[in-house]
Formats: C-alpha cells, structure tokens, sequence
C-alpha cells in the first residue's frame, strides 16, 4: 500500500505527521494496527461519495435523533386544535397536524423511534442469526439439517405478512413490532453466515486451532467471527432500509407505533385522510422514511467494497 | 555459449512495464535472448518476470501493459507491430502455448476430442471428419493408448498427466514451430512428469520445433533444456548451455544452485543466497 | 529412546460404501531427536499418516504412542501440546485477520501459559523475525516469513515433535534453503523429533536419518539417509523417485502411458 499524494498534499504540520504515521505499515503498537486499518477503512469511504453521502445522511440521522429535543421549540405531542392541518411555514416549516401539531418536530423525535426500532432488531438478529448459522456450518451433519429447514420455514413466509401475524398475535405496540421484524430478519443472516462458516470451516488456520485444542466457542468466537463480520455488517446495513420499510408498514397498518407517538409510518397513515388538502402529513414521513433507507443502502454498498475480506 | 544455427525468435531489449497507482512497475527490463530449433529454459523466482516473458512474445500481456522492445521478431513476423486479426492466426498455430494445470485451459462443457478437432478446424479449414482422424492420430502420437475412448471425454474425466498429455497434443496438432511451455509439469507427480516431458521432448525433436520451458525447477531445467536463461528481478542475469550450468559465473546462479538441496552433493548446511543491489544495475 | 510408536496404523475416510481406506498397515518408531521423512506422490497417504498423528483425521485403527502415552481418539491438552503441525501453504495457514501476535497468543490463551508476551518475543526470536512483526498482518509478509511466523506458532507451546507436512514446496528455492536451515538449527537446539512429509527426494535427505518411500497406501521401503545418499536403496520406486529429484532423464523412455 503506497500513499496517496493527492490526500497528502492537502494536509500539513501535525496532519501529515499524522498521516504518516496512520498510512505507515511499520507498526510499533496493537493500536497502530487497529488505527491504520481503520484510517484506510476511512479513505476508501472519502474515495466512494455515493457511500460517504449515505455515511453522512446515517450519521446526521443519529445526530438528529440524540440533540431532539435542542433542535425543537414545540411539544411533538402537544395539540392546539385552533392550529389544525395548517400547511407549512415560517414557524411551522414542514406544517401542522389534524390535531395542530408541528409535524416538523414529530419527525425529528420519530427519527428516535426509528433508530430504536432498526438498532434493537439489528442487535437481537446479529448474534441469532450468527450463532444459528455458524453453528449449522461448522457442526455440519444433523445438526446442520435440522437449523437450516427450521430457516428455510422462515425464509419461506413473506416478511411483511408474517411480521403482521406475529404482531397481530402479540398485540400492537412497538417493542412487539421489534419482536416481529426481527423474527422475520434472521434467516438470511443465518444463511450468510452458514456460507461464511463453510468456506473457512477447513482452512489449515482453523485446523490448526483445533489441533491446538481450541474448542468450538473459541473458534466461532475468535477465528469464524473476524472473517463472517464484514459480510455480516453489509448485509445488516442493507437490511436496515427493509426494517424501517418493515417497521412504518406496521405503522401505518396500525400494528407498530401507537398513537400518540411519533412515528414516520403511523404519521403516514394518519395524513391519509387529509392527502388532498395537507399533502405534507403524508409526503413529508415518506419523504424521510425514502431518504434514510436509501442511505442505508449506499453505506451497505460501500462498506462492501471497503470490507470484503478478499480485497485484504 | 552455445550459438543456435538458425533463429525462430528474436527478442532485443524487451521491457514490459505496468502502469499502478504509485508509478510503473517494470516486470520485465531490457531482456534479451534467441530461440532457434532448441529447448531453452527460463529460470526465475516468483516475482522474475519468467512468465511475463512468455506472455508477451505470445501478446497475451494484460491490456495495461505496456511492450518495449527493440526487436521482437518471430520468423517472418513483427510481433511488435503485428495486427491482432493477423496475431490470431499466429497464435495456437505458429507459437504455442501450455500452461501449468490443464484443467484451467481445457473447456469444461466439450469433451477434449472436439477440442482438439476445433482447433485442426480452425487453423486448417478441414472436414470434421479429417479433422477427427487427425486428432486421434495425434492422441495415438502423444502415447494414449485408447484415442477413440479419450477422444469422448470430458476434461474432469481424465488424470493431470493425461490432461497434460492432451494439451500437448492440441497445441501441437497445428504444427506450430515455436512453443511455450509455462511451469507445465509443476501440478504432476514426478513419475507422470517423466512421461509428459518425454513426450515433448520427442517431438521437439522429431518435428524441429524451439521450445522455451519456463519453470522454477533448475533440476529440471538443467536435464530437460540446451541452454538456460536465469532471471532475477525482471533481469536476464546469465544465459548459459545447460551442460555448463554448474560453471555458472553470476552470483545469483551460483547462490540457487548452493541453495538446492541434492542427492549427489550432500552439505551440512544449505548456502543462503544474500541478495546483491549491484545485481539490480545493468 | 523411542519418542513415536506407530504399530498397524490403518487410516479411512468416508462411511459405508463410500468408505476409502487411504493408509493400510503402516508400522514405524521414530527416536528422541531423529527425523523421519514420509515421501511420496500425491495419493500416497504420506499427508494421512501425518493426519492421524496430528490428531486432524480420527478414522484410524492400530495404536499410537508419544512419548510413553497411548494416544486414544481424545487427546488430553497435554497430549495436545506434545506436538504441532507446520502446514504446507504459508498463504492460508495463518489467520489473515489476525496479527501475527494475536496467532502466536493464540495457543498460549488456549492452554493457559503464563509469561505470554515473553514467549511470544522468544518465539518471535527463535525464527529469526524482528520483534515488531508481531503487530503486523499476514498480508504484509512474505511466504518464507509467513512460514516462520506457522514455525514460532507450533513451537510456542514447547513441544518435542514438530509434524512438517511439506513446508517448503510452496516457497522458492532459496527460501526453502533458508527454511531447511532453521528447522536443522532448532532441531538442534531445542531436541525436536521432526516427521517431515514430502514429495522431493533431495529436501527429505538433507533434513532426515530414515524415510519411509510410501506407495498406495503403504511402506514400500525404509531407507537411512546414507543409503540414499550412496544410492544403495533396494526398492525400484525409490530408485524412481531419486531420478525425479534429480530432473529429466533422457534415455528412459515411457512404459506405461495409459492413465
């Protein structure tokens, strides 16, 4: 790997010692390792704009999310039915309400209800489907038979209708919607991460471990994880737009979010009724619910590229 | 130096260079060297540029690279300036070539007798039917015992020596007078190897051809080949007659032939070659 | 003093009638400090042999002992630690995600050592790399240090039998050179039992005192490194196989040629 002189021009004095020492493969410590295969993470991200623009429309998104309640002067559910379904404008800019709330307010606190929905079902599938899946690879046999027909029974419902079944069976309400999408997310993780497992599962490094003793956690954990993670991340990255998609159909079918939370689908729905005369209850969610997701498919795009363990 | 009586192949200061991100890389740097009617091996380390070589006298480089040369002359033909449409009735019918592992070369989906008949057909323009009794004659020649079974196999059907063996014969059904054999007994057990290199070996002879025989192996090289051509890094080091190998003069030469272990010179310790920077100045 | 005790090793893959018996009634001794070579072409079982010792294929009858222990198809961590496997390609026997400290860490975390950065430096030194390797990735060495970063890994565990399954038909020949001379010095040093399996003649008579020649399966000759060297072996097929070392040989002219 050489340097770049086109990033190292632009930088001067501490930067380009800084650069230098990142960029520079002569490790003296653990953590420059570390550094260094992220800073090149980093510098493939600034070569990549359509990844980085999705990098940078997920990263504001948190931004927005954590500052909510500093980016906002109203009450999300405050109601002020004199100002009713009044269209947008100096104070209110993306207008109001059936029940005269600033929509703009409630799609910044729904930018929190969606992070929460899409981080929670990421962090109960990862772990699932990796387990499930690397288990069936690395174990192989009946055991192998038996976790992949339980996935492809799974695998083989729609998501959005069984999402719906299970939401409708555990009542609406949106830690039950988190519950229903993430039983439907599982099985593609699960398969990816099968196929990772067997493509590495009689490498001589494997082989090697085990001839050492290492036992089957400790391989999982230590040697099948670092390689699977990538491929992993990408495939949760992109699925995030279908959780969101997943998530504000719910919503908007009534079975996720509950009134009167803030919620870009449920907010969707609601400005139905009104789409002739408010088309901003409607447009202004979907409008977001389109940005965020078609972020979060540019950045899983990207993050393949940069990544993909076959370009080490 | 042995001096050929008649040259197939001329190359005078070749270069091949690859553009990359930090500068061009030069694979190969100013090579020179003839084939005539004769077995001339080229020996390097990975990273030599002895495969690069073969690739560019064959114009088979990546579209990146960039040929220099001041002659690169095959019979009648300027390789350097050459055509492609006439390059291809050159290529597979004048020079030959044959790579390391012939499942890689052979098609998958054609048995390897309507292989063999596809390229009689191409080069020659005759019958399917002509074209089949030639190519079992060919197989019959390449020392298959059942040609009319083998002529109906896929190529996961056969072994790696008669997978090797059947390479042979489709590179030299064509007649071609120069071939380029590149690492093409590295896959093959030593006994198998034995076979494939003598059947090459006569029909090298029988039909007058130059062979040039890239490998790794100077054993090899040095009890198959006439002469000898030693690169290291992308440089012709010393071209010497086979025969003379162990009078070898460059230090490079000297270093691999220390570093080897053998049967009949047995040491205590293998030399370790130390790399000279003056090696790199020519 | 007899280090490894094989007796009636039989060696299969596969179950029913797919079951394929690759190594038949294979018996040896190999001594404290010998080396003891397995050579022959691909399909032998010479790699299987090496398998059943390392623990890597348990498909297998007859008895084995190392170092006075009966080896069962369990084997104890300390059995485990007894002996290591250097692997034949230096590209994909080294984790490339981890750094070559993290590997060497490895078997120390998995059996419980103490001292661990301590031993990693002297494994680090005993193979002659520098010290700061040990935070770089494979894919910044070369295939001869990557070998000696798969030697420092088997030796950590400070074990008597070091199982070489072709450790240097992947690399160039004055890498293997250099290979072949560091295993010979820490042999030494270290009073190592060495299996080395091969497929060339020349590399199994430098580094070995006996070697097996293995055709089909099983033993077709064991012959001492100085019957080698003065061609004395009795067998026609190592006779083969020394000619093959050597390179081409002209004048024979092929026998069989069907396949």
């Amino acid at each position: 790997m050489t340097q770049d002189p086109g990033t190292a021009m632009t930088k001067s004095g501490y930067f380009t010692d800084l650069h230098n020492w990142l960029i520079n493969e002569d490790f003296t410590s653990t953590r420059q390792a570390r550094l260094h295969k992220a800073y090149v993470a980093w510098l493939s991200l600034l070569a990549n704009p359509l990844a980085f623009a999705g990098f940078a429309v997920v990263v504001t998104l948190v931004i927005i999310a954590a500052l909510a309640p500093v980016l906002t002067v109203y009450d999300p559910y405050g109601q002020d039915l004199t100002m009713a379904l009044k269209a947008p404008s100096a104070s209110h800019w993306f207008g109001t309400d059936e029940f005269g709330r600033d929509v703009y307010t409630r799609i910044v606190y729904g930018a929190r209800t969606t992070l929460y929905i899409s981080i929670l079902v990421t962090v109960i599938v990862a772990p699932i489907g990796f387990v499930i899946g690397a288990s069936a690879g690395y174990l192989g046999g009946w055991v192998d038979v038996v976790l992949m027909r339980v996935t492809d029974i799974f695998l083989s419902f729609p998501s959005l209708v069984l999402a719906l079944a299970f939401s409708a069976a555990l009542g609406p309400g949106i830690e039950n919607a988190v519950i229903a999408i993430a039983l439907t997310i599982w099985p593609p993780i699960a398969r990816l991460a099968r196929a990772e497992t067997l493509t590495f599962r009689n490498a001589d490094f494997v082989v090697a471990a085990e001839l050492q003793g290492a036992r089957m956690g400790r391989i999982l954990l230590r040697h099948i994880v670092p390689l699977c993670a990538p491929s992993i991340i990408v495939r949760l990255t992109l699925n995030m737009s279908s959780i969101i998609l997943t998530a504000a159909g719910l919503g908007f079918l009534g079975l996720g979010a509950q009134p009167p939370m803030a919620e870009w689908g449920a907010m969707a729905a609601a400005g139905r009724k009104y789409l002739l005369d408010a088309w901003w209850l409607t447009t202004i969610p979907g409008l977001a619910i389109l940005v965020v997701s078609l972020a979060f498919n540019l950045f899983g795009d990207g993050l393949r590229d940069i990544l993909d363990p076959r370009n080490a | 130096m042995l001096k050929p009586p008649e040259n197939i192949l001329t190359v005078q200061n070749m270069s091949v260079e690859f553009p990359t991100l930090s500068g061009v890389v030069t694979a190969v740097r100013n090579v020179s060297f003839s084939v005539g009617r004769e077995k001339v091996g080229i020996i390097g380390e990975s990273g030599s540029g002895k495969s690069t070589v073969g690739r560019a006298i064959m114009r088979l480089q990546p579209p990146q690279a960039v040929v220099k040369a001041d002659r690169l002359q095959f019979e009648d033909i300027n390789l350097l300036t050459v055509p492609e449409e006439q390059m291809l009735s050159v290529r597979g019918r004048r020079i030959s070539m044959i790579l390391q592992d012939p499942k890689y070369s052979l098609n998958p989906v054609m048995t390897v007798g309507e292989q063999i008949a596809e390229t009689v057909i191409l080069h020659e323009r005759v019958s399917r039917k002509e074209a089949r009794q030639r190519t079992l004659a060919m197989l019959e020649r390449v020392n298959i015992r059942d040609p009319q079974r083998v002529f109906d196999l896929y190529p996961h059907e056969v072994s790696g020596g008669m997978g090797q063996r059947i390479m042979i014969s489709m590179m030299l059904i064509a007649s071609p007078s120069l071939i380029i054999a590149d690492e093409p007994t590295s896959a093959l057990d030593v006994t198998v190897r034995q076979q494939v290199l003598s059947i090459l070996d006569d029909l090298v002879t029988e039909r007058n051809l130059g062979l040039i025989f890239i490998s790794h192996d100077l054993n090899l090289v040095r009890s198959f080949c006439d002469r000898v051509i030693i690169m290291y890094a992308g440089r012709v080091v010393e071209t010497i007659a086979a025969a003379d190998l162990d009078d070898a003069q460059h230090p490079y030469t000297r270093g691999l032939l220390n570093a080897l272990p053998s049967l009949d010179h047995p040491r205590d310790r293998l030399e370790v070659l130390r790399r000279d920077p003056a090696w790199l100045e020519n | 003093m007899t280090m490894i005790k094989v007796d009636h090793l039989a060696v299969s893959y596969g179950h029913g009638d797919s079951l394929l018996r690759v190594v038949n009634d294979v018996s040896f001794e190999v001594a404290k400090g010998e080396t003891f070579g397995l050579v022959g072409e691909s399909g032998c079982g010479k790699s299987t042999v090496l398998g059943a010792l390392a623990g890597r294929n348990r498909q297998w009858s007859g008895s084995i002992r190392i170092d006075d222990e009966t080896i069962g198809l369990k084997r104890s961590i300390s059995q485990l630690a007894k002996q290591q496997m250097v692997f034949q390609d230096p590209f994909g026997s080294i984790h490339p995600r981890h750094t070559i400290g993290r590997t060497l860490l490895e078997p120390l975390e998995i059996h419980g050592k103490d001292n661990r950065q301590e031993r990693v430096e002297k494994a680090l030194k005993d193979v002659g790399l520098p010290l700061n390797f040990r935070y770089r990735f494979p894919h910044q060495l070369s295939g001869g240090q990557r070998q000696r970063v798969a030697i420092a890994r088997a030796l950590i565990l400070e074990p008597r039998i070091l199982l070489l399954d072709e450790p240097t038909s992947a690399l160039d020949v004055s890498i293997q050179a250099e290979i072949l001379n560091l295993l010979k010095d820490l042999r030494d040093r270290e009073k190592l039992t060495y299996i080395l399996v091969s497929h060339d003649l020349a590399v199994v008579a430098h580094l070995c005192d006996r070697v097996a020649i293995m055709q089909n399966g099983g033993f077709v000759e064991v012959a001492t490194k100085a019957q080698l060297l003065a061609d004395t072996v009795a067998h026609p097929y190592t006779r083969v196989l020394m000619d093959g070392s050597r390179g081409y040989v002209a004048s024979r002219r092929p026998v069989d040629t069907t396949a």
